[in-house]
């Protein structure tokens, strides 16, 4: 008894979330907002906007985040698009103010040699160290023939239990 | 002994790592304006929109930019702190009104105090984006040629204030002196 009306509580307690998830494609409204006027820009700015970082929400795209900054910077890459401006030329302006952070793939240099190339320097250590320990167990296996009476003895062992001489 | 050494020491340099890694602050991203010229800006007042506030007006000071709004938060933790550093006088503060509504604006600096000597209206938030602002309350502290020296992202702290900002503030305004 107890236990259904713990049940029915829990159903309860499940049922905001169900209006959440019902509700979302209302919230999701803000970001179909892409206005209808350009779609050649409308395509590049999702496109760029994909490989860019939302810096409020940090593990969001730009092209996903619904924060205000978000709204505001794709209102500004697309301005910036409209009047004739490349992609490369956005990226300046805004790694100019945001640093590479705003970047999902960071650039190639100095400061970032460690987070593009330690990976293989793990790799070659991990290579280095895998084959220190397969050239010292080798090492440590010896090569010494076997004895007579090593030899008798693995007979013995591998003889049928009917011939086997009781000792 | 030494078998065991090796993976205790690799265990250690791990904990070290992930120590600082939780030490951190990711919302604290160094900013690229750091010695850079600070953006130009040409914005109304918000007390007086007739009037505008550029930065080149502080030409040859050293000044604090403070980037607040009604809306947020830590700003109106940071706020006390801002009323009395700047009675003390050691450096103007300046503030940049962001993303916010000029009613909102200037009812929360009638119920909390009005530290700035003036703040100016980015009610767009398009200076906001020349500054890097994405986190409100940030500060940068400008020198007299115009040059960001120092930001401070969220709220400034006493310690922030003492360790940072004042040393700087003191530096600045002493080379000109020379």
């Amino acid at each position: 008894m107890a236990r259904g009306i713990n049940k029915l509580r829990r159903a309860y307690m499940l049922l905001p979330l169900l209006l959440l998830f019902f509700s979302a494609p209302a919230l999701n409204a803000k970001e179909a907002q892409s206005t209808a006027d350009d779609p050649v820009i409308e395509a590049r700015l999702r496109k760029l906007s994909q490989e860019l970082r939302c810096l409020v929400c940090q593990n969001e795209t730009l092209a996903d985040s619904r924060a205000d900054l978000a709204d505001d910077l794709r209102r500004e890459i697309r301005e910036q698009m409209k009047a004739g401006k490349s992609d490369q030329e956005i990226i300046a302006f805004l790694t100019q103010r945001y640093g590479d952070f705003v970047l999902y793939r960071p650039p190639v240099k100095p400061t970032t040699y460690l987070l593009w190339f330690g990976p293989f320097l793990l790799l070659i250590g991990g290579l280095f160290v895998l084959y220190r320990y397969v050239k010292q167990r080798r090492d440590s296996i010896s090569d010494s023939p076997l004895s007579a009476a090593d030899h008798r003895r693995a007979a013995q062992l591998l003889a049928p239990a009917s011939e086997k001489e009781v000792p | 002994m030494g078998r065991y050494l090796i993976p205790l020491v690799l265990f250690l340099v791990l904990v070290i790592f992930l120590a600082i890694g939780l030490g951190r602050d990711p919302h604290e991203v160094p900013s690229p304006l750091i010695n850079k010229a600070a953006p130009g800006f040409q914005l109304p007042q918000l007390k007086d929109p007739s009037k505008s506030f550029s930065a080149e007006d502080m030409h040859g000071k050293v000044w604090l930019l403070n980037v607040w709004a009604s809306w947020c938060v830590s700003c109106r933790e940071e706020h006390p702190l801002l009323l009395a550093y700047s009675s003390a006088g050691a450096v103007p503060i300046y503030g940049l009104n962001y993303k916010d509504k000029r009613e909102d604006a200037l009812a929360w600096l009638g119920d909390l105090g009005d530290p700035y000597v003036l703040s100016a209206s980015d009610t767009d938030g398009r200076v906001g984006i020349d500054y890097g602002v994405y986190g409100a309350p940030e500060t940068y502290l400008i020198d007299r040629n115009g040059v960001i020296r120092f930001k401070q992202i969220g709220a400034v702290t006493p310690d922030i204030w003492e360790k940072r900002i004042l040393p700087l503030v003191k530096e600045l305004n002493g080379q000109g002196n020379k």
